[in-house]
């Protein structure tokens, strides 16, 4: 790679020079996010200049130049005509015409967006039409305001910043949460119902707890060593459980348990299953790529202590801990 | 070797949202298309390359941070699993080439495992 690469993002924007980390993928997934939750009204221009039909181009040229923007809608008895843009003018001084009316040069086809609309749908529209400007309707088709994609940027970032200074408290609150509230034994408990078969959740509870630790200022191996054991034993009750069960994750400032409770079928022989590779997982879950044999197996390497109880027929308790080394000591599993 | 060159070199799909891939250094990698096996050999900015490509990938790869999960021989995972691994920050990338080819294109690429 001799040739000079285009610059990348990081470059441009100043992201810190380092790997992008799950908190880092929260910021950018967040922009994806925002792009439906904000409105065009929050972020629209909504008190804008307009033209009338019969009104000289050259009259709009000084509204364009006196209020620094690129178009303005044309409004005859408050409904939309048009809008004309700084091109449509331009047209109009080559053709001499600054003194004919607005309605001979302004551009009749209106691409518009809803002022409720989500600003993904404004985005859409600027793509599509290429435009750089749109006007903004409310439900009833009366000129509500006017975007540029410079309102949507603008709009963005300031919801991002808000977020990032929510997050930011957030994460201190939580943080000082062992500090702040004083007791003899302060503990946090985050309970999660797991049905069985539902795939499609799997890794739900996992993926918020492993959030909460880092959010509560857990070592981040700490936390990663977490999500995996709970992993594990969210797909086990997903998988094996006849009706699901509850996962629980105790937080307290110098261990962390997390144990799975389910009301059955029960494991037969506690030895088998935590040998590697033994498996009870049908074809079906086999081929979505479980059922390796490997849940205890991973569990046990990720925490300083697990036990299984179990009696056929009733269910299964597994309880898993980590003990959370003093702030002076270093000390690290895995 | 970043991300960006990795999916140019091997012409890989990129199903989910770009990312600056720039700044993205895989440091290994890890094939298997068991979940569990995957939780316990691959590591945070690894390229994890797999056949499968239902829903609960997304949740093996945003708990392990991988750099990205290739997905081999045109498996295509559904728009849910996509817009989970947006949601999640995970990078899914597709590929027609088999997990075996991948992996050693990747190797050639000098993506090898941490000293």
């Amino acid at each position: 790679m001799a040739s000079p690469r285009p610059l990348s993002e990081q470059e441009i924007h100043g992201r810190r020079g380092r790997p992008i980390t799950d908190r880092d993928a929260t910021d950018i997934s967040r922009v994806e996010e925002l792009s439906y939750e904000l409105k065009v009204q929050e972020v629209m221009t909504a008190d804008v200049r307009v033209a009338s039909p019969d009104m000289p181009v050259s009259e709009v040229l000084e509204i364009l130049r006196t209020n620094r923007i690129s178009g303005v809608p044309v409004l005859e008895n408050e409904q939309l005509q048009g809008v004309i843009s700084i091109e449509d003018v331009v047209r109009a001084m080559r053709d001499g015409e600054l003194s004919a009316p607005v309605s001979e040069y302004m551009t009749r086809k209106l691409v518009t967006v809803l002022n409720y609309d989500p600003i993904v749908k404004a985005l859409q529209a600027f793509t599509e039409s290429r435009l750089g400007r749109l006007v903004v309707v409310d439900e009833n088709g009366r000129l509500a305001g006017m975007i540029t994609k410079g309102d949507i940027t603008r709009g963005v970032l300031l919801a991002l910043q808000r977020d990032y200074k929510e997050e930011e408290l957030r994460r201190y609150r939580a943080s000082h949460l062992f500090e702040d509230i004083v007791s003899d034994r302060t503990t946090l408990v985050l309970r999660y119902n797991i049905k069985a078969q539902d795939f499609i959740r799997g890794g739900y509870a996992s993926s918020h707890i492993k959030r909460a630790l880092l959010r509560l200022g857990a070592d981040p191996q700490i936390a990663r060593r977490c999500g995996i054991a709970v992993y594990e034993a969210e797909m086990n009750l997903i998988i094996h459980t006849n009706h699901g069960g509850v996962l629980k994750t105790e937080v307290e400032p110098h261990r962390i348990t997390m144990s799975t409770v389910d009301d059955g079928p029960g494991i037969p022989n506690i030895e088998q299953v935590l040998q590697a590779g033994y498996s009870t997982a049908s074809e079906q879950v086999r081929e979505m790529g479980f059922g390796a044999g490997m849940g205890l197996v991973n569990i046990k390497r990720c925490v300083d202590k697990m036990e299984i109880e179990s009696a056929v027929g009733k269910g299964t308790r597994l309880t898993m801990r980590i003990h959370i080394p003093s702030q002076n000591s270093s000390a690290q599993k895995d | 070797m970043n991300l960006q060159q990795i999916i140019e070199q091997l012409d890989l799909t990129v199903l989910t949202e770009p990312r600056d891939f720039v700044s993205i250094q895989p440091i290994g990698g890890y094939s298997s298309d068991l979940l569990s096996c995957v939780m316990a050999g691959a590591k945070g900015n690894y390229i994890w390359v797999t056949l499968q490509s239902h829903l609960n990938i997304v949740a093996v790869a945003g708990l392990l941070e991988v750099a990205a999960v290739v997905v081999t021989e045109n498996a295509q995972p559904d728009a849910a699993t996509i817009a989970k691994a947006n949601e999640q920050g995970v990078t899914l990338l597709s590929t027609p080439k088999s997990t075996y080819e991948i992996n050693g294109r990747l190797w050639e690429l000098g993506v090898r495992l941490p000293a």
